[in-house]
């Protein structure tokens, strides 16, 4: 769905042809969300049907340019003014491993939270050395947007850690609580008291 | 803050031990700690309450003595020292950073980045100079006569870094030195701090925010006073987002 609205986004400040706005997409969102031509194209395709984007008259030559329609311009405006849904939790790799992990009889838990605390923090390291090659006083407004990006990820990296943080005590907690080894049923008992 | 080649070891920690107290109710605060830090080299240290983080920092700077194990300060075995040649080298290789600034309310920015100098015994004027080059350093020369009140907690910060590191220190010791800031001005005392590192020092640094740990080379993470894990060399941001712009 971003993609569909930060395109529409894009046509509503200036027509741009596929492979313009393609462009304009990965460098204003700091290259961390790689389009394809096959998704703009189709993703074009559909906001034309909408009526939110309309196609500029061809002149030889040129690749088609497109621009947004007022209802893209409507469109867009409620999209500015909607907040974005946090609606059910995306998937998560990470959290369904140690849903399963603290019940699974053989696994140290302990030591995955530790194994993957430091390898979140590797890549909060990682993301840290780019945001400290972006000038922190007046950065260009591209700067700022890619800076921005990276917070982003910062922070979800951030919470990840904390998170691990919070399951290491709890799961500490509920060995001393037991004084036993971490079973299904003890764990399953402190996680719902 | 790209990989660059590191000075030699400036504090070095082997083995180090510190129970409070004794008998049944004896507590382990570190247990058996190694660590070097090197010049050009910030070092986070990550544990939740009671993990013996300040117990570290606190060894770490000469302020408390370990029960096992030796402290290497500049070269020196801390403790192969009698108390009066500790505290001189203690006063003179390490800075503090706290989290509440700690600048004296009633001296202005330089008079406080110059205090230690003075301590140290140096003329008057030399130490002024001194003050000004570290406040240089960190960006506030312009703030230089102004008394810690009339400054905001980022621009106290600063002061607080350059005094932590005025003349020949090389080693600060900062416990949480962004716990008292916003999320950007906390940001922006850590490329300050790095950047003071990055220029010839070392640090330590304490922290409970992940986010400000990653401005070190490394971080290591301390659980009933046991280094549990660490982060060690990494390869480079391309590893990460791999593809994308830079």
């Amino acid at each position: 769905m971003s993609v569909r609205q930060g395109m529409l986004a894009l046509l509503a400040e200036q027509p741009m042809h596929a492979y313009q706005l393609r462009q304009q997409f990965e460098h204003r969102t700091g290259g961390t969300w790689p389009l394809n031509m096959g998704q703009v194209s189709t993703t074009l395709d559909r906001l034309v049907r909408d009526g939110l984007v309309e196609p500029l008259a061809e002149h030889d030559d040129e690749p088609a340019a497109y621009r947004a329609t007022t209802a893209g311009h409507d469109e867009l405006a409620r999209w500015w003014a909607t907040p974005v849904e946090r609606t059910s939790p995306a998937r998560d790799e990470l959290s369904i491993k140690l849903a399963l992990a603290v019940t699974a009889p053989g696994v140290d838990v302990t030591a995955l939270v530790q194994a993957q605390r430091t390898e979140t923090m590797r890549a909060l390291v990682d993301l840290t050395r780019l945001k400290a090659d972006i000038p922190a006083a007046g950065p260009a407004p591209d700067d700022l947007a890619w800076s921005l990006v990276l917070d982003n990820l910062v922070f979800a990296a951030e919470a990840e850690v904390r998170w691990l943080d919070h399951v290491e005590a709890r799961v500490a907690r509920a060995v001393r609580t037991a004084g036993v080894a971490p079973a299904p049923s003890e764990t399953r008992t402190e996680a719902h008291r | 803050m790209s990989a660059r080649a590191l000075g030699p070891v400036v504090l070095s920690l082997r083995g180090v031990t510190r129970v409070h107290g004794s008998g049944p109710t004896a507590v382990r605060a570190l247990a058996g700690v190694d660590l070097d830090v090197r010049l050009g080299e910030l070092v986070a240290v990550m544990g939740s309450s009671g993990s013996g983080k300040s117990t570290l920092l606190n060894i770490a700077g000469g302020l408390d003595s370990p029960t096992d194990g030796t402290v290497t300060l500049a070269g020196d075995e801390l403790h192969a020292l009698d108390l009066k040649a500790r505290a001189r080298l203690r006063r003179r290789s390490v800075g503090y950073v706290f989290q509440d600034f700690n600048l004296i309310p009633a001296l202005t920015a330089a008079e406080n980045a110059a205090l230690p100098r003075e301590l140290d015994g140096i003329s008057g004027r030399t130490a002024r100079r001194e003050a000004r080059a570290a406040l240089r350093e960190v960006g506030v020369e312009a703030l230089a006569d102004r008394f810690p009140d009339e400054m905001s907690g980022g621009q106290q910060q600063r002061v607080a870094i350059a005094r932590a590191l005025v003349g020949p220190r090389r080693l600060v010791l900062a416990d949480e030195p962004t716990g008292a800031l916003d999320s950007a001005t906390g940001e922006d005392i850590m490329r300050v701090l790095r950047a003071r590192i990055d220029a010839g020092a070392a640090g330590l640094l304490v922290t409970h925010e992940p986010r400000f740990a990653a401005w070190a080379d490394r971080t290591i993470f301390l659980r009933d006073g046991v280094v549990v894990d660490g982060t060690g060399t990494r390869g480079g941001p391309e590893s990460l987002l791999a593809g994308t712009r830079r």
